[in-house]
């Protein structure tokens, strides 16, 4: 320590004059004073009342100060703890609420895509049959104009050459003719 | 006091009774006025700035705040779990002593702890408290730290008296320390005023050369605030070194 260099110092001066004027010299050495030895009873009352107020009055009041703020300090971190977990958890339930919606979204397009392409392909097989249908209704048609023709034919042909035959010769035979324009038209 | 062409640098230490003739009768002199003084300054201090007892605090309150925490800290951390059983009195112990070294710096004051009675008287209450804790907390088993563990038999007669001889200085050593330190300190501050006076008592040039020793003053008062409360702080923490061993099983 550097006491070291001070007691030297004060050492000095007290060495130059003989041992007992140094204890007769310093007033803290003469036992012989009542105030000396008072002064120690005195400062046993004082420090013991020194010693009772700290330790029954002013120190656990600075203790209670201390323990009220440590625990105010600590609830309010709980709850900003507690606010803080419960914005984490709002934060969350609102992320998978948009996830979950963006996912409602893109099924909703989706199912609308197909029934649009379901319904498009829908129409267009209903359109291609009843095309075909027409098809074949008219086919039918044609079928039977021609077979309705064709066999008018015939007819038209057995006519006509009656008619040319009655010119030609006066009279006919309508049997001999039917069977001679069946015989020619085969 | 300086008288002439001597210095007394001791009369500064003397004591007198206060009060009269009811102080002659108590024997009530400056020293335990200054003692009550001391005492009641601590007590104020701490009464007045927790009085806002407040979440945040003012700057008294946290200078009340900061020197609990300081003591209480120093207690806990030195002694141990049974720290908080002795921070009252490490907290008594440091303030009574701050308290006194920081007062007899205000000139016309006077030093308690430069008296070597109540040093030492506070060093045997220390000593005397270490032992009671020791019995209390260690029984009388405590008496086998004479003979460090692990020592062999036939050194015995060897290392118990060392140990008990550096058992039984402690309170020499503290007392002493402090004591030393209060009274070289204000003996040099007495020693250089009294130069400031002979010089002044040169003529003009002495006036001139009296400011050299007012301008050791004032460095050896900065130099004394820092003894102060360094001492006050070695008093502590060796009394939390002795108690920590008296509780340590």
């Amino acid at each position: 320590m550097y006491r070291t260099p001070r007691l030297f110092l004060f050492a000095a001066p007290l060495a130059a004059v003989p041992g007992r004027a140094v204890a007769a010299g310093m007033p803290q050495l003469n036992f012989h004073d009542p105030l000396l030895i008072g002064q120690v009873v005195w400062g046993a009352v004082i420090f013991g009342g020194f010693y009772l107020a700290l330790s029954r009055f002013a120190l656990p009041r600075v203790e209670r100060v201390l323990t009220n703020r440590r625990a105010r300090i600590q609830s309010d971190l709980d709850v900003a703890r507690k606010a803080k977990a419960e914005a984490d958890r709002a934060s969350a339930e609102l992320l998978s609420a948009r996830h979950e919606a963006a996912e409602q979204a893109r099924a909703h397009v989706e199912r609308i895509q197909s029934e649009a392409r379901a319904s498009a392909d829908a129409h267009a097989a209903e359109t291609a049959k009843r095309l075909e249908t027409e098809i074949a209704n008219a086919e039918t048609r044609i079928t039977q104009s021609r077979e309705q023709a064709l066999s008018s034919l015939s007819e038209i042909a057995t006519s006509t050459t009656q008619d040319l035959v009655s010119r030609l010769i006066g009279t006919q035979d309508e049997q001999t003719v039917a069977n001679a324009v069946t015989r020619v038209s085969a | 006091m300086a008288a002439g062409s001597t210095i007394d640098a001791l009369g500064q230490f003397e004591l007198h009774p206060v009060l009269g003739h009811l102080g002659e009768a108590l024997r009530f002199s400056q020293s335990p006025l200054f003692m009550l003084i001391a005492a009641a300054i601590v007590l104020a201090f701490l009464y007045i700035g927790m009085r806002p007892a407040a979440v945040v605090p003012g700057r008294l309150q946290a200078a009340a705040e900061i020197s609990y925490d300081f003591v209480h800290d120093l207690a806990v951390s030195t002694i141990g779990e049974n720290g908080a059983t002795f921070f009252p009195f490490v907290f008594a112990l440091f303030f009574f002593i701050l308290a006194g070294n920081y007062l007899g710096l205000l000139p016309f004051s006077f030093t308690y702890t430069s008296h070597i009675a109540v040093t030492f008287g506070l060093a045997i209450m220390v000593f005397v408290i270490s032992i009671l804790a020791s019995i209390r907390f260690q029984g009388v088993g405590f008496l086998k730290h004479f003979l460090p563990a692990g020592t062999p038999v036939w050194l015995a007669p060897l290392l118990v008296p060392i140990e008990l001889i550096s058992f039984l200085s402690r309170p020499v050593s503290l007392s002493i320390r402090l004591f030393a330190n209060m009274v070289a300190g204000h003996v040099l501050l007495e020693v250089f005023a009294g130069f400031t006076i002979m010089l002044a008592g040169l003529g003009a040039f002495g006036h001139v050369l009296a400011i050299a020793p007012i301008a050791i003053n004032i460095a050896l008062t900065a130099l004394e605030l820092l003894v102060g409360v360094l001492q006050a702080y070695v008093f502590a923490i060796l009394t939390c070194i002795y108690l920590r061993e008296a509780v340590a099983h």
